[in-house]
C-alpha cells in the first residue's frame, strides 16, 4: 500500500503542505498562451521553472511544448533580470520567429522586483521587437494564488495587450468566447456549440490545434490552431463575450468589457446538464432567441442516458478535488445525478468559491466537507476518506494513489493527468462531454459490481 | 531549414571536423528553448531514491508539486520518498521571512511520519529572502534527535550540475555518523544508480554473487543508516559520473576511500564494471574467478536475444540527447552491440573532457552538441535521416510527430536497462519502437527512406499509388 504511511488519524497542520492539489502560477500562464498562435511562452525566471512547467505539459498532452527561459544566474539575481530579458526577446525573435512573446514571471524575478513593461518598452526602443509583432506579459508570482490564477492573469493579458476593435462597427454574428482552463477538445466543442447557436466565435486562449496536434511528420514549432493577434484585434466589434468560469475567465472579460465595452457575460463552465443549460441560455438570448434542433436532441440524449441509468447513481458519495470552476460545475452535475459530492478540496485560494460551492449544494452542504487554500490537500482528502469512504473518485492524476489504497472507483478529470489518454481528445463540456462524463462513470461502477459480484449474481444484462 | 544561432555554433561540432573545439559547461543563452533544468532539480533528482528520509522543499508549492513522484526509482521497504512536502510559501512569507513556517513544517512533518532524516531543499526564493535555513535544520535535528540536512539548492545558483554538488555535500554529512563495525574488506558502495525500474537490485546481486558486500547504495533504494556508515567500505564504485564524482571526491579526501568509475549500460561496460571491482581486491582471486563465471553465463543468455534483435536493426541510425555525457559513452557502444550508428549525440551537462571522449568512439560525421534545443533536435534528427531518438520526457513527443522511434532512457524509462538483462530489454524496446507498424502510416519530411512495405500494409506509399476500384 503506497500510502500507508498516511494515519487515519488527523493532525491539524499550520505550515506543512504534504501532496499539493494545486501547483504555481506560470504553468498556467504558459498553458493560456500557447493558445496564441504563432506564440512562444517565455518564462522569466530560473531554467528549472521552464524546464518542470514543459515536462508536465508535455505528460499531460503527449505533445512537444515550446517555451524559453530568461535562464536568471546568481547575477540577474543581484542586479535584476533586465539583460536577460533583453537578450532573450532578441534572441526569441531571430531564432524562433514567433508572432506573439507571452512573459510570465515568476517567484524569483518577481521578488527581485522586475519591471516587465518597462523592459518591454526598453526592448521596443532599442529596436529588438520586429515591426507587427507582438510581446504581452502577466505577472505570475508563484507564492500567490495557484496555477488556475495564473491562467486567468495570461487570459486578462491577452486582452490587455492584443485587445482592441471597440472602435469598429458592432458584428451581431461575433462573439468573444473565453473558455477557461478546460482541455483542446473542450475549447473545440464549445466553439462548435457557439457556432451551432449562430455566432461565429473569437475564442481565447484556444489550445484546440495546438496541443492536440495530428501526427504529420513534421515538428510544427508553431501549430495551426491558437487565437492570432489579428481576431484579437477585432474582439471589440463582438455582440457579447462569454466567459466560461468565474476563476478562470472572468478577469480577462471583464477587462475587454473596460477596454473595449464589450458586455462580459460570465458564466459557469458548462460541465453537466444545468451549466450547460444555462450556457446555451445565455446564446439563446444573444442569438434573437433560437436553439437549433440538433442542440436540443444533444440535450434530449443526455437526459435520456440519464433517465436510463438513473437507480445506479443513487445517493453514491463522491470525492472531488482540483481548480475552483472545475469543482462547483461537477458538484451541481453530481447532485443532480442523485450523487453525493462528499468531499471538496482544492488547493486554489479565492473568497467566492466557498460562496459559489454553497450556493450549488443548498441543503446539500450540511453532508460535505469542503476545503479550500493552506492544507487543503490531497493528504488530508485522503484522509477524510478514510475516516469514511466514498463510492468514487473524481479529479487529477494524483487520485491514483488513494484509489489503490482504498480500493475505490477512480474517474481521471483535470489537470494533470498523466496516465491514461483521452483527455486532450474528447471533451467533457456541453452536452455531449456531460454524456461522456456519465460513460466513463457508469462503466467503472459497472465493472466494480462485475468485478465484486458472487458467481451467482454475477449479472450479463446491467 | 532553420540556421543555428550564431551563439550556439560553438556548442556543436560534426566529429572529423578539424580544429575539435566545443564549447560547453556555459550558461544557457537567455531565451532559448532549452532541454535543462535548475540547481534544485539536480539537487531532487539525486536525494530522491532515499527512501526513509522526508524530503521538504522550502519554497512556493511548484518545486515541489512538479517533482512529486515523478521517477521510478523503487524502494524494497518505505515508500515515503514519493510524498511530495511542501512549506507553500505565501506572500507574507516572501515579506517576513518563511524561517518561522519552515520550522513548524519540519515539526509537523518529523512527527507525522518519524522519518529516520529529513532533506531540506532551498529553493530560489529562499536564496533571495535569506531564510537561515541551516540555523532552522540544526535546531530541529537537536529537537527531534535525527538529522536534519539543508540542501543548498537555489535554482539560480549555477546549473544542475551544482545540484548534484550540493546533494552530495547534503549526504556528505551523514557519511561517517555510524558505526562501521562488521564490514569486511571485500566491500563496496554503488554510487550514482538511481533504482530506475530496479537497477540498483540487479547490481546489488551480481555484486553478491562475485562475493563483494554492498554497503550503501547511493542513492537507489538507499537507507539513511546505510549512508552514515558508508565510509566503512573498501572501494566506491561510481556510475553516473556527472552526479556522484563529487561525493566519491570527498569520501576519498576525508577517509582516504578510493574511486572507480563504471558503466552498466551494455555488456562491455557492464563487464568492464565488474571485472575492475574484482581485481581491486587481489587478495581473494574467488572474486574474480566468480566474476568471470557471471559475465560468462549472463552474456551467453543474453546473445540469442540480442543476435535476434540486431538482425533487424542493423545499419539503422540513432541520435541521442542525455542528462550527464557518461551516459552518452555507454550508449554509443550499446548502440553499436545492436549494429546501429550513432550519428547525432549530445548531452545537457557535459565537459570538455566528456565530448573528447565522445567524439573519439563516434563514427567521423557524427553531430555532437551541447545544451541543445528542439529546433537544432529537430534539424539534426531530420538531416541525419535517424531512425531513432535516445532521451527524455520533453525529446519524445517531437521525435514521434516527425515519425522517428524513441527510447526514454531517462525518468521515466520503465524497465531495467542496467546490466546484462538490462541490455536485453534494451534492445527490446529499441526493436519494438523501431520496428513499430505505426511508422508505415507516417512519413518523414525529405522522404528519402521507403516505408517499409508490410504484406498487406496500407502504408502512405501503397495509399498513393494503387488505384482504388
Amino acid at each position: 500500500m503506497l500510502l500507508r504511511h498516511t494515519p487515519t488519524e488527523i493532525l491539524e497542520r499550520s505550515a506543512l503542505t504534504i501532496n499539493p492539489a494545486k501547483t504555481c502560477q506560470p504553468i498556467g500562464a504558459m498553458y493560456a498562451a500557447l493558445g496564441i498562435h504563432g506564440c512562444l511562452p517565455h518564462s522569466h525566471g530560473s531554467q528549472g521553472c521552464c524546464s518542470y512547467h514543459r515536462s508536465t505539459l508535455t505528460r499531460h498532452y503527449k505533445e512537444p511544448v515550446m517555451a524559453a527561459t530568461s535562464s536568471f544566474t546568481e547575477g540577474s539575481s543581484v542586479f535584476g533580470g533586465q539583460a536577460n530579458l533583453l537578450q532573450a526577446i532578441e534572441n526569441m525573435f531571430s531564432v524562433y520567429d514567433p508572432q506573439v512573446i507571452a512573459v510570465h514571471t515568476t517567484c524569483l524575478s518577481e521578488t527581485i522586483g522586475d519591471d516587465i513593461p518597462q523592459i518591454v518598452d526598453k526592448a521596443r526602443a532599442d529596436g529588438k521587437i520586429p515591426a507587427g509583432r507582438h510581446v504581452i506579459h502577466a505577472n505570475t508570482p508563484s507564492y500567490v494564488g495557484s496555477h488556475v490564477t495564473g491562467f486567468a492573469n495570461m487570459a486578462k493579458g491577452i486582452v490587455d495587450y492584443l485587445a482592441g476593435g471597440d472602435d469598429l462597427p458592432k458584428n451581431k454574428q461575433q462573439l468573444n468566447l473565453i473558455p477557461g482552463w478546460v482541455e483542446p477538445a473542450d475549447m473545440r466543442e464549445l466553439k462548435r456549440l457557439t457556432r451551432l447557436m449562430g455566432f461565429d466565435p473569437i475564442t481565447f486562449p484556444d489550445t484546440s490545434d495546438v496541443l492536440d496536434a495530428p501526427q504529420t511528420g513534421k515538428h510544427a514549432f508553431y501549430p495551426k490552431g491558437g487565437v492570432t493577434p489579428a481576431q484579437m484585434a477585432r474582439t471589440g466589434a463582438s455582440i457579447a463575450t462569454i466567459a466560461l468560469g468565474p476563476t478562470t475567465a472572468g478577469p480577462a472579460a471583464r477587462a475587454l468589457e473596460n477596454k473595449c465595452n464589450v458586455a462580459a457575460h460570465v458564466l459557469g463552465l458548462p460541465i453537466g446538464l444545468r451549466a450547460t443549460d444555462r450556457f446555451i441560455a445565455e446564446l439563446r438570448k444573444l442569438n434573437g432567441g433560437f436553439v437549433p434542433p440538433e442542440v436540443l436532441d444533444e440535450r434530449g440524449r443526455l437526459l435520456d442516458m440519464i433517465t436510463d441509468m438513473h437507480q445506479y447513481f443513487y445517493q453514491k458519495r463522491v470525492a472531488l478535488w482540483g481548480d475552483p470552476d472545475q469543482l462547483v460545475a461537477l458538484s451541481e452535475f453530481f447532485l443532480d445525478l442523485d450523487m453525493t459530492p462528499a468531499y471538496i478540496v482544492t488547493g486554489t485560494p479565492g473568497k467566492k468559491f466557498l460562496a459559489r460551492i454553497a450556493e450549488v449544494l443548498g441543503e446539500q452542504i450540511r453532508a460535505t466537507q469542503v476545503r479550500q487554500g493552506p492544507q487543503a490537500d490531497m493528504f488530508l482528502l485522503h484522509q477524510w476518506i478514510k475516516n469514511k469512504p466514498v463510492d468514487l473518485l473524481m479529479g487529477n492524476t494524483y487520485g491514483k494513489y488513494i484509489a489503490r489504497d482504498e480500493n475505490t472507483p477512480f474517474v481521471r478529470h483535470g489537470f494533470p493527468i498523466l496516465d491514461r489518454v483521452g483527455h486532450a481528445d474528447f471533451p467533457t463540456v456541453g452536452y455531449r462531454g456531460a454524456l461522456r462524463l456519465l460513460e466513463m462513470i457508469l462503466n467503472i461502477f459497472m465493472d466494480r459490481q462485475d468485478r465484486n459480484a458472487p458467481e451467482e449474481s454475477f449479472e450479463l444484462v446491467m | 531549414m532553420i540556421s543555428l544561432l550564431d551563439q550556439r555554433k560553438p556548442q556543436v561540432h560534426v566529429t572529423g571536423a578539424q580544429p575539435f573545439a566545443m564549447a560547453c559547461d556555459k550558461q544557457s543563452l537567455a531565451g532559448s528553448v532549452s532541454q535543462r533544468a535548475c540547481v534544485f532539480c539536480g539537487s531532487r533528482v539525486v536525494l530522491y531514491p532515499i527512501v526513509d528520509a522526508v524530503h521538504l522543499v522550502h519554497g512556493p508549492i511548484g518545486c515541489a508539486a512538479y517533482t512529486w513522484d515523478i521517477r521510478g526509482a523503487l524502494s524494497s521497504g518505505p515508500q515515503l520518498h514519493r510524498l511530495s512536502f511542501s512549506t507553500d510559501l505565501q506572500e507574507k512569507d516572501v515579506i517576513y521571512g518563511g524561517e518561522k513556517k519552515l520550522y513548524q513544517a519540519l515539526v509537523e512533518l518529523i512527527d507525522e511520519y518519524q522519518p529516520k532524516a529529513a532533506f531540506v531543499y532551498s529553493t530560489c526564493i529562499v536564496g533571495l529572502i535569506g531564510d537561515d535555513v541551516q540555523a532552522i535544520c540544526k535546531r530541529v535535528a537537536a529537537e527531534k534527535n535525527i538529522p536534519v540536512l539543508p540542501v543548498h539548492s537555489e535554482g539560480f545558483k549555477g546549473t544542475k550540475k551544482d545540484g548534484y554538488r550540493a546533494a552530495c555535500e547534503a549526504m556528505f554529512t551523514l557519511v561517517g555518523t555510524a558505526d562501521t563495525l562488521g564490514i569486511p574488506r571485500t566491500s563496496i558502495n554503488i554510487l550514482g544508480d538511481f533504482n530506475l525500474a530496479g537497477e540498483t537490485w540487479i547490481l546489488r546481486r551480481y555484486y553478491q554473487e562475485m562475493g563483494v558486500d554492498v554497503v550503501a547504495t547511493i542513492t537507489g533504494d538507499a537507507r539513511i543508516d546505510d549512508i552514515r556508515r558508508a565510509h566503512g567500505a573498501s572501494l566506491n564504485v561510481v556510475q553516473c559520473s556527472g552526479s556522484m564524482t563529487s561525493l566519491a571526491q570527498m569520501m576519498k579526501e576525508k577517509y582516504g576511500i578510493p574511486f572507480l568509475k563504471v558503466s552498466y549500460f551494455g555488456l562491455e561496460d557492464t563487464a568492464k564494471a565488474l571485472y575492475d571491482v574484482a581485481e581491486y581486491f587481489p587478495e581473494n582471486p574467488a572474486i574474480l574467478t566468480r566474476a568471470r563465471t557471471l559475465v560468462a553465463r549472463e552474456i551467453a543468455a543474453a546473445l540469442p536475444a540480442l543476435r535476434h534483435y540486431r538482425q533487424a536493426l542493423a545499419g539503422k541510425r540513432a541520435a541521442l540527447y542525455t542528462g550527464g555525457a557518461f551516459k552518452a559513452f555507454s550508449l554509443v557502444r550499446a548502440l553499436r552491440t545492436l549494429g546501429m550508428t550513432t550519428v547525432m549525440a549530445g548531452s545537457q551537462t557535459g565537459n570538455a573532457q566528456d565530448y573528447d571522449h565522445l567524439r573519439q568512439i563516434c563514427d567521423d560525421g557524427t553531430v555532437l552538441v551541447d545544451d541543445t534545443n528542439p529546433l537544432e533536435l529537430a534539424k539534426f534528427i531530420q538531416e541525419k535521416q535517424v531512425d531513432l531518438f535516445i532521451g527524455g520526457v520533453k525529446e519524445r513527443p517531437i521525435a514521434f510527430k516527425l515519425g522517428v522511434a524513441f527510447c526514454d532512457h531517462n525518468h521515466e524509462r520503465k524497465i531495467p536497462l542496467a546490466g546484462f538483462e538490462g541490455m536485453v530489454h534494451f534492445a527490446r524496446e529499441v526493436h519494438d519502437s523501431v520496428m513499430s507498424p505505426v511508422w508505415q502510416f507516417t512519413r518523414r519530411p525529405a522522404e528519402t527512406i521507403q516505408p517499409p512495405a508490410l504484406p498487406g500494409g496500407t502504408g502512405i506509399a501503397a495509399l498513393a499509388t494503387e488505384a482504388r476500384p
